[in-house]
């Protein structure tokens, strides 16, 4: 009984020796390879930084409102934000090289997964950036709009249209990815309709006096319309 | 001559069939039957009257006229004039009607009267508006005579006007193109222009930025590039310019945008001109002026004012990104002021604008937006201008806006500084 127990237990020993020998170095040959990842990657990234600098690379987006764009939506300049991005690229592909190391048929495969989701990960992250720029080009576009005609309520009528395009985006971005996708677009639908069916009850009943006015403005001849126009007759 | 492609082979044909002429007077028109008959007896009464001797072609293009325009102008051609005829029987009065791509915008048409002009040989070429009530034969002889006689390239106008009548042309248009090219041009957008022969056909080789000037930015631009080419620039005393145009109701932001967008990018276009201009010189005028204190333009300035505090308001964000911090604190400070007690001093006014040519070049947002946030500012300048000037004389007015044309002259600086600047 005795020797029973003690060779049950040398052979679990052995079987745990065998495991850990066997893990250990893929363990450390994981780190060894994460670590020398996040080295050559901020190699990369230090230098890419330093070219772009040197070819003044921010300097081919300022003319065209690119830098501006991404300060207001709080993000980096050009320049640094590829080097980040090319940082991520090669330590993430250096992360999964590591974890595929290990062997752990379970880890494969959820790598794998990733790897087949990451450009639709990237597409989503893509469709929420340029939502973003949107959203801040058309908000500002309505602010500026709504001022010049002296409508009432300029920023309610520009932050209208910024949560409009964002949830657009955001919705665009969740279908891409496949995160919960029916109930994605019906809440869309659902909430896009409500707001539309709000906007035309409020306007209909509560403001049908300023629809009638805006309607008399816009068609008939003479009444305030015309006194706007001997007001800016003559500005030229 | 390099140019002839974008014509048309009947314009080409009626245009040989005219042979060479001396003045070449174009009429884009548009829609205008009911005001373009009289506008095309008072030119051709004007060159039989005043041009007996010389050869001349009315060129009109059209940009689609749906109303009989077209029609109009070639009936008006004749029949009206037999007395005046009668004195030059030996006479022909051509007349050439084409049609153009309305899309195109203004500068096409132009480009086919510089066209033209060049083909024909012209030594002076007229631009006149298809919808003027005013006009009368002499603004020809005005026009044309310094073109053809007195060696001058470019002939702008000088209009008559009343008391508040022109106040972005007077408050932003003529002081910065003063302070930056150093020409006393008065009528910068005018719209009856004439010019030499080889100024015209400098324009119709320069098209590279056509594209650019689609509207009224032409007038500018071809002013402009009169100066900073160095051309010899005059102007004429034409009298009041009365209009039925729909332009005129545009609204002010449609107007500004068109304007102010087109001159600031004359700045870009001719800034290595008007960088390294030092002197600022008086413009030749010919024509009797009177002095005359005509009624004041009525102009709303309670809504003015109002538009302009809320936009300074609303915008905040906006102009944050435009005007340096201290121009835009004193902005919101005057924003803040009772409607009585409100100034938008000439200085603060001046420095606006230069920030925003400078904002303009560098793009620092969408041009288009930037141009529309520079409304509310100028909706307070004319509030403030009309508080300050409401009871003054003709004479007082012009004493104060020659203030306001030195505050930008000694504000040059500035606007080179920020200028060559880079982007905050």
């Amino acid at each position: 009984m005795r020797e029973l127990v003690i060779s049950n237990l040398r052979g679990a020993l052995t079987a745990v020796t065998g495991i850990l020998a066997e893990a250990v170095p893929r363990v450390l040959a994981m780190i060894i390879i994460i670590v020398a990842g996040w080295v050559i990657a901020w190699i990369a990234e230090f230098i890419l930084r330093r070219l772009l600098l040197l070819a003044r690379f921010n300097r081919l987006f300022e003319s065209k409102g690119v830098t501006r764009a991404l300060s207001v939506a709080a993000l980096p300049s050009p320049s640094e934000m590829i080097s980040r991005i090319v940082f991520w690229c090669i330590w993430v592909a250096f992360i999964l090289v590591g974890i595929n190391a290990l062997g752990v048929v379970a880890l494969q495969r959820e790598v794998s997964d990733f790897v087949y989701l990451l450009p639709q990960f990237i597409v989503a992250l893509l469709i929420i950036f340029f939502g973003f720029l949107a959203a801040n080009f058309f908000s500002r576009a309505a602010l500026l709009a709504a001022v010049n005609a002296n409508s009432p309520s300029p920023r309610l009528v520009s932050g209208f249209v910024r949560f409009l395009i964002l949830l657009l985006a955001v919705t665009m971005a969740l279908e891409r990815v496949g995160l919960g996708r029916g109930v994605v677009l019906v809440a869309f639908a659902v909430a896009f309709g409500a707001i539309m069916m709000g906007l035309a009850i409020a306007f209909g009943l509560g403001g049908r006096h300023v629809a009638r006015r805006i309607l008399e403005r816009r068609f008939a001849a003479g009444g305030e319309r015309k006194e706007e126009k001997d007001e800016e007759a003559s500005h030229l | 001559m390099a140019e002839e492609s974008f014509l048309s082979d009947e314009f080409v044909s009626q245009l040989t069939a005219v042979g060479e002429v001396d003045i070449v007077v174009g009429l884009p028109t548009f829609n205008n039957r009911d005001t373009v008959q009289r506008v095309v007896n008072a030119i051709l009464v004007g060159l039989v009257k005043y041009y007996p001797r010389q050869r001349s072609v009315l060129i009109n293009p059209d940009a689609g006229s749906k109303d009989g325009t077209t029609e109009a102008v070639q009936a008006a051609s004749i029949p009206d004039f037999r007395a005046v005829l009668a004195a030059s029987p030996l006479r022909t009065m051509h007349v050439v009607s084409a049609r153009y791509s309305g899309v195109q915008g203004e500068s096409e048409a132009l480009r086919m009267v510089f066209a033209a002009a060049d083909l024909l040989g012209a030594k002076a070429c007229a631009l006149i508006s298809p919808d003027l009530e005013s006009i009368t034969p002499e603004w020809i002889d005005a026009l044309v005579q310094p073109a053809l006689k007195d060696g001058f390239d470019f002939v702008g106008p000088v209009y008559q006007r009343r008391r508040f009548d022109g106040l972005l042309v007077k408050n932003l248009l003529h002081p910065l193109i003063r302070a930056a090219y150093g020409y006393q041009i008065e009528e910068p957008v005018g719209r009856e222009v004439a010019l030499s022969g080889r100024l015209a056909s400098y324009f119709l080789g320069d098209q590279s930025h056509r594209e650019d000037f689609p509207g009224l930015g032409a007038f500018e631009w071809m002013t402009t590039a009169a100066m900073a080419g160095g051309y010899r620039v005059c102007q004429a005393f034409l009298g009041p310019r009365v209009t039925v145009s729909r332009r005129s109701a545009l609204d002010l932001n449609t107007t500004i945008t068109d304007v102010a967008g087109s001159l600031f990018r004359c700045l870009e276009l001719h800034q290595s001109y008007w960088i390294a201009r030092q002197k600022c010189e008086q413009v030749p005028t010919f024509g009797f002026q009177p002095v005359l204190d005509l009624d004041p333009v009525r102009i709303d300035r309670k809504r003015m004012f109002q538009m302009f505090s809320s936009g300074v308001d609303q915008l905040r964000a906006v102009l944050e990104q435009i005007l340096s911090p201290g121009t835009l604190e004193a902005i919101i400070a005057v924003a803040k002021l009772e409607e009585r007690q409100f100034r938008f001093p000439d200085d603060l006014w001046a420095k606006t604008v230069c920030e925003f040519a400078a904002s303009y070049h560098h793009s620092v947002i969408n041009r288009d937006h930037l141009l529309q946030a520079l409304t509310p500012l100028y909706r307070g300048r004319v509030s403030s201008f009309i508080l300050e000037n409401g009871r003054a004389g003709s004479d007082d007015v012009e004493r104060k806006l020659e203030s306001l044309r030195q505050e930008y002259e000694r504000l040059k600086p500035y606007l080179i500084e920020n200028w060559n600047r880079n982007v905050r």
